[in-house]
């Protein structure tokens, strides 16, 4: 996919970023911009630091230092009240899938949906928990339990999930991994499809190099805890430095 | 060196729980009393921990009330005091038996299950999951798992000692010849509200230890299968000892309102 140019301020606005456990330091004054309508994918090494920066993005983790702003707000900065609504703009869309495994595919969208501040009631929630089942093609499932589920299929109901809640960004961790190739593809596919229907902006993390080359618009390396390099698809293929290079092995 | 410090490290983990538990703790009562509340939850555990416990509740008490009567009997009958029988059984049950080993029986039972529940929510990144979906994970985990525990404990323990009881009186009617009507009437005579009282309200705190410890554990577990192993078993050790503490404190507080 080519890239997008900037024309608004960024939904995402990172500077200087840091963060450790204990003396162990993941990140190390890290950047980036991710812009409305975007697909920004970013690789690195397992244990790099890349979950960890999208677990800060949501506040799930707390960042050491550094500029961290999502849809023009600082998130270390927001209260309890003011995140829970942020968060509803920011989908996140777990390794694992993360389905509540005690509910329905129903309930699992349900969950969200019935705690949201401008809650639906009745038909019309039903109705939304439908269209966003029918959105990744698994409305038959809805009284499914999530153990009845193939992995593809958790893939797909998480999605559903977070869409249902309408976010403007999604935050993919590792959308493919432990897929089979064909599975991964379709995942790949509902991916762009979502972002053609809702109009979202989609930061993926990956070591999938396929899921990179057919998605990104833009792609950032993650590398000792800063963004080592940046570029489209193309332009990092093309790179000689070899610490780049490693990753299109 | 390092062995030198060991102690200390024990101890400092130590006061380090002690403090991450109340932490808890407050959050619990802070966000308890704070809307919206989870009633459909709320119901879906108490049946969880009520009915399903019921079973497990029931037979222990049956048993311990046989136990219980036929050890004390020959006893009891060799210093004359067989007539005596269903009242100290009745004061017995009622005061300490039931509650304490019905309350250990849910620390097993229930205290296990809700941390490898919640330590498995965890490790599965479900708990992550509700968090950033704005919702508040620890109103629809921790609060009504508690207050589950909190309402059922008691009333599992009112029906341990109604089978310990009936249990006690199938002894004393096989081999004393005792009608139904004499030894409840027995037992009843010799309860006074002093000795329900505090036995009931000690048991909604071994509901809200039993709750409380698994809850924490299982929120906090660490990453990995072996986390939530840890968190079941912890849940359960932690529990356990937290109840006998609960009890020695309501036995001397009950003994300053006796001496009264």
């Amino acid at each position: 996919m080519e890239s997008k140019s900037p024309t608004s301020p960024p939904l995402i606005h990172i500077r200087g970023l840091r963060k450790a456990f204990g003396e162990h330091e993941v990140l190390l004054g890290f950047d980036l911009d991710l812009y409305d309508g975007e697909n920004l994918v970013m690789v690195g090494k397992s244990g790099s630091g890349k979950s960890v920066l999208l677990k800060c993005i949501v506040r799930l983790e707390e960042i050491d230092s550094g500029t961290l702003e999502v849809l023009g707000k600082s998130i270390p900065d927001l209260d309890q009240v003011a995140l829970d609504r942020l968060r509803t703009d920011v989908g996140f869309l777990f390794q694992g899938s993360a389905l509540y495994d005690s509910m329905t595919v129903r309930e699992n969208l349900q969950f969200p949906l019935r705690r949201h501040p401008d809650r639906m009631r009745g038909e019309a929630e039903e109705k939304l928990i439908v269209s966003a089942l029918d959105s990744v093609g698994l409305a038959h499932a809805i009284d499914l339990m999530p153990s009845e589920l193939s992995g593809g299929m958790k893939r797909r109901v998480a999605l559903a999930r977070t869409l249902i809640l309408r976010p403007r960004i999604i935050l993919y961790d590792e959308p493919t991994s432990g897929l089979d190739p064909i599975t991964a593809k379709e995942i790949i596919e509902l991916i762009l499809q979502v972002q053609r229907e809702f109009h979202t902006s989609s930061f993926i993390i990956t070591h999938d190099m396929d899921c990179a080359r057919v998605i990104a618009n833009r792609m950032i390396m993650l590398v000792e805890g800063t963004n080592y390099a940046e570029g489209t698809y193309a332009e990092l293929a093309a790179s000689n430095d070899p610490k780049v290079r490693a990753f299109f092995k | 060196m390092s062995g030198e410090k060991e102690p200390y490290r024990g101890l400092l983990t130590f006061f380090d729980e002690t403090g991450k538990v109340s932490l808890f703790t407050a959050r619990f009562f802070r966000e308890a009393f704070r809307p919206p509340f989870e009633f459909r939850e709320l119901l879906r555990q108490s049946y969880i921990i009520g009915y399903q416990s019921l079973f497990l509740v029931a037979t222990t008490g049956f048993i311990m009330g046989l136990v219980f009567d036929l050890q004390t009997r020959p006893t009891m009958i060799e210093f004359g005091a067989e007539s005596y029988m269903p009242s100290m059984i009745g004061i017995s049950f009622v005061r300490e038996i039931g509650p304490v080993v019905t309350a250990l029986i849910c620390a097993g039972k229930i205290g296990s299950s809700i941390g490898a529940e919640l330590g498995s929510m965890r490790v599965t990144e479900q708990i992550d999951a509700m968090e950033v979906s704005g919702t508040n994970p620890f109103k629809f985990l921790v609060v009504t798992r508690v207050l589950a525990a909190m309402l059922m404990v008691p009333v599992l323990v009112l029906i341990a000692d109604a089978i310990g009881l009936f249990a006690a009186f199938l002894v004393e009617n096989l081999k004393g010849d005792v009608t139904f009507r004499l030894f409840f009437n027995q037992v009843f005579n010799n309860l006074e509200f002093g000795d329900l009282i505090p036995s009931t309200v000690k048991s909604f705190f071994f509901g809200l230890a039993i709750g409380l410890i698994g809850c924490y554990k299982g929120y906090y577990a660490a990453r990995g299968t072996a986390g939530v192993g840890s968190a079941a078993n912890q849940a359960v050790v932690v529990a356990s000892l937290l109840l006998f503490v609960i009890d020695l404190i309501a036995v001397l507080i009950a003994d300053i309102f006796y001496e009264l």
